[in-house]
């Protein structure tokens, strides 16, 4: 392992750990403007983190220690997410532990837990919440697995490094099968983030809720820890997103210092447009009923299906 | 991927968006985005015409490129568009069979005609061959979309995309067809659509609506 390596590697995961809240103020500040409202500080998220970390938690009497552990086992299945997708360098010393299959399941790892959690206490909404979120869980799941396996294709790996290594070497290659799984992915991503079209984020009306509803019960510090890894959870989605897509300015192979320090800029400029362009679909679409979940998943799943298809055909 | 020269990986990406929308087609519950998404598909194909014009230095691809860029971007969306406006019919596109079972028909026929091609690609020499595949799974998903469409204005879409998908085919495997052939086929869609446009406020001022069902009836007293 390189001094350059390991460098990468811990530069990576604290950018993650500390833009992850920056995204999401980005992404609502966007959302905001668009929505001709007044939008409310990018600085909101971290305020927000600060505020609960201050407070005393109040925890159900008849939690179980599951609830207990969950936030700090959902917290640190996304921090490892974050330390192995390659978001600035593809020469990532922990990226060695786990491949794109492990990634889709340390995402459900986190899911099964917050739900197991959101039972746990017995209320209505709670496990109201948790069947929800399975139930869009194992429509999205597959299909991220099929973009992912599309990537896999190409590169003949299912190593995330190296998938994105082939993809951001190769001269100028246009992979029609990656138009599809990009469409795919998107969707996909919307879902697994409660975004607009799934779940609205910004709401509190209990007959809608999907996410807030899992997290009724959680206050102080375990909240903290929950928003902190909502955030981390759309910082990850969009790298893969990034990584995969538009893999350019990404620092290849054993690089030196120097590139590595160069991809951060390259990096949060991704970000910021990829933010505004969520903020921007979100504007444009309207919340599907639940039931409608699972058509816009399977669009989503047989798209991803077709770009393997494609792949097949074209040959790239 | 690398060695295949950039024009061709643009027709492969195009036609990667041809089958994209032809999907999205599928997938469509409201007129007025079909519509939408009809002119974008008209787009891309004269698009990928005219790169194919380009690599290969057949003036008349070009000529054909801007007849599709006029007719089916143009032209015909502006029609349909008049033709809701005056029929007053915004109402969400009705299907016989719902949608994700229309999408699964759709992708076991990609995978029919993907393989059906695959033979007969083989035999082209063209370098944009490996597209047949998707302009016949273009065509099969514009049929299914008219076979499972209640009312007559998406069975109308679904024919004239069906006639882009059979255009990409005769562009990607042949270069195109003869000048004469392309002009005729480009006017035949026209007046097919001007004729239907007659046809619709007949059968609406019949039955009161637009569902083809109707039709099937051969008693007025049933």
């Amino acid at each position: 392992m390189s001094p350059a390596a390991l460098l990468s590697q811990l530069l990576q995961l604290a950018i993650a750990m500390l833009l992850a809240p920056l995204l999401l103020g980005w992404v609502n500040q966007c959302r905001a403007w668009l929505q001709n409202k007044s939008a409310p500080s990018i600085l909101l998220p971290y305020r927000l983190i600060r505020k609960l970390f201050h407070k005393d938690a109040v925890v159900a009497v008849n939690a179980s220690p599951i609830f207990r552990i969950t936030p700090y086992i959902v917290f640190a299945a996304m921090a490892l997410a974050a330390a192995i997708v390659p978001s600035l360098a593809t020469d990532l010393p922990f990226a060695r532990v786990a491949d794109a299959i492990a990634l889709v399941g340390l995402f459900a790892l986190a899911r099964v837990f917050i739900a197991l959690a959101a039972m746990d206490i017995g209320t209505a909404f709670g496990s109201m919440g948790a069947r929800r979120e399975m139930f869009v869980g194992f429509l999205a799941e597959p299909a991220l697995l099929m973009v992912l396996f599309t990537a896999s294709l190409i590169s003949g790996s299912t190593s995330l490094p190296t998938i994105v290594d082939s993809l951001a070497h190769s001269e100028i290659a246009i992979y029609p099968s990656l138009a599809f799984a990009g469409v795919a992915f998107t969707m996909v991503s919307l879902a697994e983030n409660a975004r607009i079209p799934i779940d609205n984020p910004a709401t509190h009306l209990e007959l809608t809720m999907v996410h807030e509803a899992m997290l009724l019960e959680y206050s102080a510090r375990h909240l903290a820890l929950i928003e902190w890894a909502s955030a981390l959870k759309l910082f990850n989605y969009s790298c893969i997103g990034l990584a995969l897509f538009f893999p350019f300015g990404i620092a290849e192979g054993s690089a030196d210092w120097l590139a590595i320090i160069g991809a951060t800029p390259v990096l949060i400029a991704k970000l910021a447009f990829g933010g505004f362009a969520l903020a921007l679909i979100e504007t444009l679409s309207a919340k599907l009923r639940i039931f409608r979940a699972p058509e816009f998943l399977g669009t989503a799943f047989l798209l991803a299906v077709l770009g393997m298809l494609v792949n097949q055909l074209l040959g790239g | 991927m690398a060695n295949v020269p950039l024009w061709a990986q643009l027709i492969n990406l195009f036609a990667a968006v041809l089958l994209l929308l032809a999907f999205a087609m599928l997938a469509q519950r409201r007129v007025l985005t079909l519509i939408d998404l009809f002119a974008a598909q008209g787009f891309a194909l004269a698009c990928s015409t005219a790169i194919v014009a380009y690599a290969t230095h057949q003036a008349h691809l070009y000529w054909s490129a801007g007849i599709t860029l006029l007719l089916k971007v143009l032209l015909l969306p502006w029609l349909l568009h008049r033709l809701i406006r005056k029929l007053d019919v915004k109402w969400d596109v009705e299907g016989l069979i719902n949608i994700p079972t229309t999408m699964l028909f759709g992708i076991v026929l990609v995978v029919f005609s993907f393989n059906l091609a695959l033979p007969i690609a083989q035999l082209a020499s063209t370098v944009s061959r490996a597209t047949l595949g998707i302009a016949m799974a273009s065509v099969m998903l514009s049929f299914l979309m008219m076979i499972t469409r209640r009312k007559a204005i998406p069975q109308v879409i679904g024919f004239l995309s069906m006639e882009n998908g059979l255009f990409f085919a005769a562009t990607s495997a042949t270069y195109g067809m003869p000048m004469v052939v392309e002009l005729g086929i480009a006017l035949d869609v026209l007046v097919a659509m001007l004729i239907l446009g007659v046809f619709f406020f007949q059968i609406r001022e019949q039955f009161d609506s637009l569902d083809l069902q109707h039709l099937e009836k051969l008693k007025e007293s049933e």
